[in-house]
């Protein structure tokens, strides 16, 4: 694929869709669900009231905070888990059963803990992304070939080097692809999250037009918002698989 | 004469490496299972010495025993009058060509092991055994894009810049297609006569052994022991159509086992 392409054809589906939205919307006469204008409309409404970049800085500070924490936290454990395998076997069970529990359904469990604060929505978003974290470091650690460790220690290096200059950039390229996971998650979280507890952020945003007058611009407004800086957040991290040091860890595309 | 001379000097000077009743059982499921079984040998320092048998017959294990990787069940090594207790930067290990490190550059590779050295001696290091391996110009290209070959000298450049004096090669050409296989034989050999470090090497290659080495340690099945050792006493560059050539080979199939037929 072109270049140009690449660019030119999402765009132009994009285009496509917008313009089905817009007659769609207006053949049907529906006065439930806003045309593109109206959304169009509603971030200006919402950049006059100032919200609109406040409430986007609010839900990236909380994806980031919970993201950042779930890094610390994860990647060293899914170290400790690759590199022993019976402390994997103890708590690998643990982490499985954890993982398929949606962190929505912590939030009872979030407001009790960390009542009305901005610790419950970073928490949750915390659970969402550390077990792909955690998981993907794990198995790096796992499929790292023998022979590379083989080669450092026969090279004379102390373990900490091995551990800098083998083991380090041998799991990055899964590591990385861990991470990118895991904001994807943690970004789509963000509007359940901000459902608890808070009163800013595009979660919130969503939630508070459609309780105070049913205002479905702005509830389309926010959603549109979130999905465009999800799309920013991936192409920002994708960039990272391509440094020439991970890219072998990459399938060519 | 002086090729015999030369050959009886060489036996006659303090061995390298030396293999004492080298014995190995891996326990699996509960059973024994024995790889290798009361193996002894003297390799003289700069000799280049093929183990040559079956896929799977404790070859391999045997190379890591030397190399300190796995520990023997009974018997010892020693190297230089020391015995071995584990990996050594004066001895190297050389896999196939999927042993170079893919997240760093060919000079990154080679100076992997160079971490003592002052960044000067270093960069003259890298430099020189670039050269030697004929990777000039690829200095900052990473191992994804280098050919097979260029990936097993590069492989073998990593293990030189650290000046060992022992190299094991575990069937370094084994991927490598045959007309690549044949051309790294000829670098292996210039560079083993411009180093002289000693070269153990293993295959499953009647036809590599006995381009290569001075002995061909020819192993048995599972468990493995020596066979039999055949000396290759045609001076290098070997003509791989000469009558003494296809003798030795010869031997070796039949030794084998198998006839040299299709």
């Amino acid at each position: 694929m072109r270049r140009w392409e690449s660019f030119l054809l999402p765009l132009a589906a994009g285009c496509l869709l917008l313009a089905a939205w817009h007659f769609g919307v207006q053949l049907t006469g529906t006065s439930i669900f806003p045309s593109p204008k109206a959304v169009l409309k509603g971030w200006g409404e919402l950049a006059r009231r100032g919200v609109l970049g406040a409430y986007a800085r609010d839900s990236l500070f909380r994806v980031g905070s919970g993201y950042l924490l779930a890094i610390c936290c994860g990647i060293p454990l899914g170290i400790l888990l690759g590199w022993y395998p019976q402390l994997a076997a103890a708590i690998n069970p643990l982490i499985q059963m954890l993982r398929p529990i949606s962190p929505l359904a912590w939030m009872p469990l979030a407001v009790v803990w960390f009542g009305v604060s901005e610790l419950a929505p970073i928490f949750l978003i915390f659970l969402a992304a550390f077990f792909p974290v955690v998981v993907a470091t794990m198995n790096g650690v796992r499929n790292i070939p023998s022979m590379y460790l083989q080669a450092g220690q026969n090279f004379g290096l102390a373990p900490l080097m091995i551990f800098r200059r083998v083991i380090f950039p041998a799991i990055l390229p899964q590591v990385l692809t861990g991470l990118r996971i895991a904001l994807g998650i943690a970004w789509l979280v963000v509007v359940a999250a901000e459902m608890i507890a808070v009163d800013s952020g595009l979660g919130y945003l969503i939630i508070d037009s459609r309780n105070a007058g049913k205002r479905y611009d702005l509830v389309v407004a926010g959603m549109l918002l979130i999905g465009l800086i999800g799309l920013a957040l991936d192409v920002l991290v994708q960039q990272t698989e391509k440094l020439k040091s991970v890219r072998w860890g990459f399938r060519e595309e | 004469m002086a090729q015999a001379a030369a050959v009886v000097s060489q036996s006659l000077a303090r061995p390298k490496v030396r293999l004492r009743n080298l014995s190995i059982d891996f326990p699996t499921d509960g059973k024994c299972i024995e790889v290798l079984r009361n193996i002894s040998l003297d390799i003289s320092p700069g000799e280049f010495v093929c183990f040559l048998g079956p896929s799977g017959c404790g070859k391999t294990t045997l190379l890591n025993v030397v190399g300190g990787f796995i520990q023997a069940t009974g018997g010892q090594v020693t190297i230089d009058g020391e015995l071995v207790r584990g990996p050594d930067p004066r001895r190297i290990f050389v896999f196939q060509e999927r042993g170079v490190f893919p997240w760093l550059t060919v000079e990154g590779n080679i100076g992997f092991g160079l971490f003592k050295l002052s960044s000067k001696e270093k960069a003259r290091r890298i430099e020189h055994y670039v050269r030697m391996v004929g990777l000039s110009g690829f200095e900052q290209a990473y191992p994804q894009e280098l050919s097979g070959g260029m990936k097993q000298r590069l492989e073998v450049a990593r293990a030189l810049a650290v000046n060992p004096d022992v190299l094991y090669l575990d069937e370094p050409f084994g991927a490598l297609d045959s007309i690549t296989r044949l051309i790294m034989r000829g670098e292996l050999l210039r560079i083993w006569e411009a180093e002289r470090k000693t070269i153990l090497f293993v295959t499953h290659d009647i036809e590599e052994s006995v381009q290569l080495a001075d002995r061909v340690v020819v192993m048995t099945a599972r468990p493995a022991s020596i066979r039999r050792i055949v000396e290759i006493d045609i001076p290098h560059p070997r003509d791989i159509s000469s009558r003494r050539y296809l003798e030795l080979r010869d031997s070796i199939f039949a030794e084998i086992g198998l006839a040299h037929k299709v």
